[in-house]
């Protein structure tokens, strides 16, 4: 029996994130409109201001590094049937495992600091993901609750840390001294200006590199390994999981020590590539926007970095938006952007059923999938 | 027989069939016609069910059957065709529409509040005002009267969740003629009742057609067809192919005109020669989680080359014990010993049983032995994927996959040969079979099996009937678990019959009749009994 509502593979993937996202930006527009400015000149800034320039690109990617890493984080928890809204919480202490590294070791050479700074994010976001991740597997209790949790502790850690221990003495805000220069992640302008190529300078970085390699790694996991198997299968379905003989109390800590790992990347990115210093709340909601990036990208590592792109551009081109336009503040930022991760996230699936009927009724022939 | 009876005994209900005129049908169905997408269910389904009488409609899964009677009770829309009842047309929109029409539906699973009385379920969504109290003393009145005039009785003040299985059926079926229907619909009705439930149904349905009820029967066993019918519908493919008097015709011509083509209902095999135990199982105890003992110390020996069959109601324990069995429920007590190895103090999950040559096919293919939204590929080495053969050290190998799911789709006729089509848009039949192939493709000595033909349409049927046959002339040892009695009578060599968690009979194949397995099945002990 064919279900109502489904959609040819290519729809489904391609056509219902673009419509959604045209159907968000129609909304903002006419939110814009009320504000008194030109919907039209709104977005041909914010998209000059995200993709038309060096400087606008430079910037997209930085933000889509993070997105990245988040997205990546959210979607092996997702495969393995787990919510994991705890990816901020986890990305806080995965920065301030490489933060330490950086702090302590930046007297090393570059190539001795990234590894131990890599591993030090991962530990330490992993382990922060152990936590719930043992008490959903072992006593039952949600992983959504305790990883939001998780996000307020994390905060609250590292807010004590930063104010009594890692404050740069003499000094009133609280962060820590700047990383020695070793334990810098090289940017993007160096990179390239090493192959002659020149690029205009941006917080841009290295991390970047590594958060494509992550999302190769994690599609070769997911896919491609024993053990990515055992997780889709106890995600997809738990009892088949158990006929099968997979455990699924070790598939849920295995996939959350992985995604709070993956977590961690950010600190490479924000940290060890653009601050240079542990600050107060660097991961400043790439938690959450990796929810975003992850359902709109389809738990999928391609798809996630197209989203993660499609974020950083908001962000930037956002930023680019409140800058020239008076009448839209910081605020009204947010709120376009919070109108994307609505209808692409909470409510990817509101055009589905309509578009389902439109492609019955020209007879298009649903695909497999 | 049955259109003479009708228009000779009734005294001319419906007011618009002419005087001398033959009476208008209960309900005629005139071109049914729908379409889900590119799937053709109906396709101008045109049959007739005359008062008094019971129709019986069976077709093997998928056939439309289930699409068609939706579509008189109002959950789905023909795209085209009409529906009359007592000759009027009718447009039936909703189940209200199809209540106030007459018609009235036995689901297949019941729809009943557990933690309410016979007389509230009744009364539900009917009570007839604000007031409860003067609505259900009129209720107990009317239901009185129903359960006088065709021996429906049911205890009207006990809670469902006290009621059997039986006795909740009872109480649908009241249900549907308290909201006067004149139509009653039952969809599989036997599917959860002993032999003795079942002929006191039959007994049940019997009295309502001397009253001048329609009845539409839904199965896909010949054996009620053939026993209680006056006509028969037969579907395949959406469509009608025939419509026949049931006492002019013969189950196996029956299964012919469902299947398309000859088919053996039962098949042939030679006595088995039993060898030596592969698997024994002493005072196995299984709780469910809330504590309560749902296997009660069950003990027998499965030896190589013969089937045991594992007869009983469903909800007896035999998932229980299959589950346990198979490493998927851990026993509270009680041993099960295979190949020198003892499986419960060991703690030896599905993996390592399976390590151990322990295969199973589970009774609950969608819930538990496939994984739905997975290709037919990644489901065909479900539970093997971390065999050497799939793969080098960490990583899966797709070709060895592929070819692995190819030659078990080849081998078990599984269609369409399509390994990248996801495994719930097969057939019920065909995953059946990429299970078993599955299964038995690791070579086990020992194979269980839970419900091998739910679901599964004739044709299949047979094909897996033969497997299993095959595997124990291998010398394998199979236990199968089956709320189908035609199944265990037609592969079992020793049927051990469960009821309330314990093994309460054995027999052996050649002196169990339907008759000593139903007793059994109702608790009654046998003489062989544990």
């Amino acid at each position: 029996m064919s279900a109502p509502g489904k959609l040819p593979r290519w729809a489904e993937l391609g056509l219902l994130p673009v419509i959604n996202l045209v159907v968000a930006l129609l909304i903002s527009g006419v939110v814009i409109k009320l504000l008194g400015e030109s919907p039209v000149a709104a977005f041909k800034l914010m998209a000059a201001g995200s993709v038309g320039t060096q400087e606008g690109i430079g910037y997209t990617l930085y933000y889509a590094t993070n997105f990245i890493f988040t997205g990546l984080a959210v979607a092996v928890a997702s495969h393995a049937g787990l919510f994991n809204i705890g990816a901020e919480g986890q990305a806080y202490i995965g920065g301030l495992g490489t933060g330490l590294v950086c702090l302590w070791l930046g007297a090393w050479p570059f190539w001795a600091v990234l590894p131990l700074a890599v591993l030090a994010g991962a530990g330490f976001g992993a382990a922060w993901a152990f936590i719930p991740a043992y008490l959903q597997a072992k006593r039952g209790s949600h992983i959504v609750i305790t990883t939001i949790m998780f996000n307020f502790i994390a905060a609250s850690l590292m807010t004590y840390l930063l104010v009594n221990v890692l404050i740069k003495p003499g000094q009133q805000s609280p962060e820590s001294r700047e990383f020695a220069v070793n334990a810098w992640m090289p940017s993007a302008t160096d990179v390239l200006a090493r192959v002659g190529v020149t690029f205009a300078a941006t917080p841009l970085n290295l991390a970047f590199g590594f958060a494509l390699g992550a999302a190769v790694l994690v599609w070769l996991f997911v896919w491609r390994t024993r053990w990515g198997y055992a997780l889709r299968v106890a995600g997809e379905n738990p009892a088949a999981a158990v006929y099968a003989g997979i455990a699924p109390p070790r598939v849920i800590i295995g996939a959350m020590l992985l995604s709070g790992a993956l977590a961690g990347g950010l600190g490479l990115n924000e940290l060890m590539g653009s601050q240079h210093r542990i600050l107060m709340d660097f991961p400043s909601g790439a938690g959450f926007v990796g929810i975003a990036v992850a359902l709109m990208g389809r738990n999928h590592p391609a798809g996630i970095i197209v989203a993660a792109v499609l974020f950083g551009a908001l962000y930037q081109g956002g930023s680019q938006l409140s800058f020239d336009m008076p009448k839209i503040n910081r605020d009204m930022v947010v709120v376009i952007q919070g109108l994307v991760i609505l209808l692409c996230g909470a409510m990817e699936n509101v055009f589905k059923a309509p578009l389902a009927a439109l492609f019955a009724k020209f007879g298009a022939k649903p695909g497999v999938g | 027989m049955s259109d003479e009876a009708g228009s000779a005994t009734a005294p001319g209900r419906n007011s618009d069939g002419a005087a001398g005129a033959a009476r208008a049908p209960a309900l005629e169905l005139r071109a049914i016609d729908k379409r889900f997408g590119a799937v053709h269910a109906n396709r101008a389904i045109s049959f007739a069910v005359a008062a008094g009488s019971i129709h019986g409609l069976i077709g093997e899964n998928g056939a439309g059957k289930s699409t068609l009677m939706n579509i008189i009770y109002g959950f789905h829309r023909a795209d085209a065709g009409e529906i009359l009842v007592h000759g009027r047309k009718v447009d039936i929109t909703s189940p209200q529409g199809a209540i106030a029409a007459g018609i009235g539906m036995v689901h297949q699973h019941f729809m009943l509040v557990e933690n309410f009385t016979v007389l509230e379920n009744v009364v539900l969504g009917v009570e007839g005002g604000a007031l409860l109290a003067g609505g259900l003393t009129a209720a107990r009145r009317e239901l009185e009267k129903l359960a006088r005039d065709y021996g429906l009785e049911v205890p009207l003040d006990s809670m469902i969740s006290e009621l059997s299985v039986g006795l909740q059926q009872r109480v649908e079926i009241l249900k549907a003629l308290y909201r006067r229907a004149e139509i009653l619909i039952l969809d599989e009705p036997t599917a959860v009742l002993t032999p003795q439930e079942a002929d006191q149904l039959f007994k049940m349905l019997g009295r309502l057609r001397e009253q001048g009820k329609a009845i539409i029967l839904v199965t896909h066993k010949l054996r009620e067809i053939m026993a209680i019918t006056d006509r028969v519908t037969v579907m395949r493919q959406g469509a009608v192919v025939a419509e026949v008097m049931t006492k002019k015709t013969s189950p196996r011509g029956l299964a012919e005109k469902m299947v398309g083509r000859a088919v053996l209902l039962q098949v042939d095999k030679c006595p088995a020669t039993p060898g030596v135990a592969l698997l024994s199982v002493t005072d196995l105890e299984v709780r469910d989680r809330l504590g309560v003992p749902r296997v009660k110390g069950v003990s027998f020996e499965l030896r190589a080359g013969e089937i045991v069959g594992v007869a009983g109601v469903a909800g007896n324990g035999q998932s229980e014990l299959l589950e346990a069995l198979a490493g998927i429920r851990e026993p509270s007590r009680g041993e099960i010993r295979l190949g020198g190895r003892e499986l419960v103090r060991e703690q030896l999950d599905a993996r390592a049983r399976r390590a151990l040559g322990l295969a199973h096919v589970p009774e609950d293919r969608l819930r538990m032995g496939v994984v739905a939204s997975f290709s037919a590929e990644a489901n065909a080495m479900l539970g093997y994927h971390d065999r050497p053969r799939y793969g080098r050290g960490l990583f899966l190998d797709g070709a060895a996959s592929l070819a692995g799911c190819e030659a078990k789709m080849k081998e078990f006729d599984v269609r369409p040969a399509q390994p990248a089509l996801r495994i719930s848009a097969f057939s019920g039949g065909n995953q059946q079979k990429l299970v078993l192939a599955r299964e038995i493709d690791a070579d086990p000595s020992v194979l269980l099996i839970g419900q091998p033909t739910r679901g599964v349409d004739i044709g299949a049927i047979e094909f897996i009937h033969r497997r299993l046959i095959a595997l124990r002339d291998a010398g394998k040892a199979l236990l199968v678990v089956s709320v189908e009695l035609d199944e265990i009578l037609g592969l079992a060599d020793r049927i051990l019959v469960m009821n309330g968690g314990e093994i309460i009979g054995e027999l052996a194949r050649a002196e169990a009749t339907e008759e000593k397995i139903g007793l059994m099945m109702a608790g009654v002990r046998g003489e062989g009994g544990a």
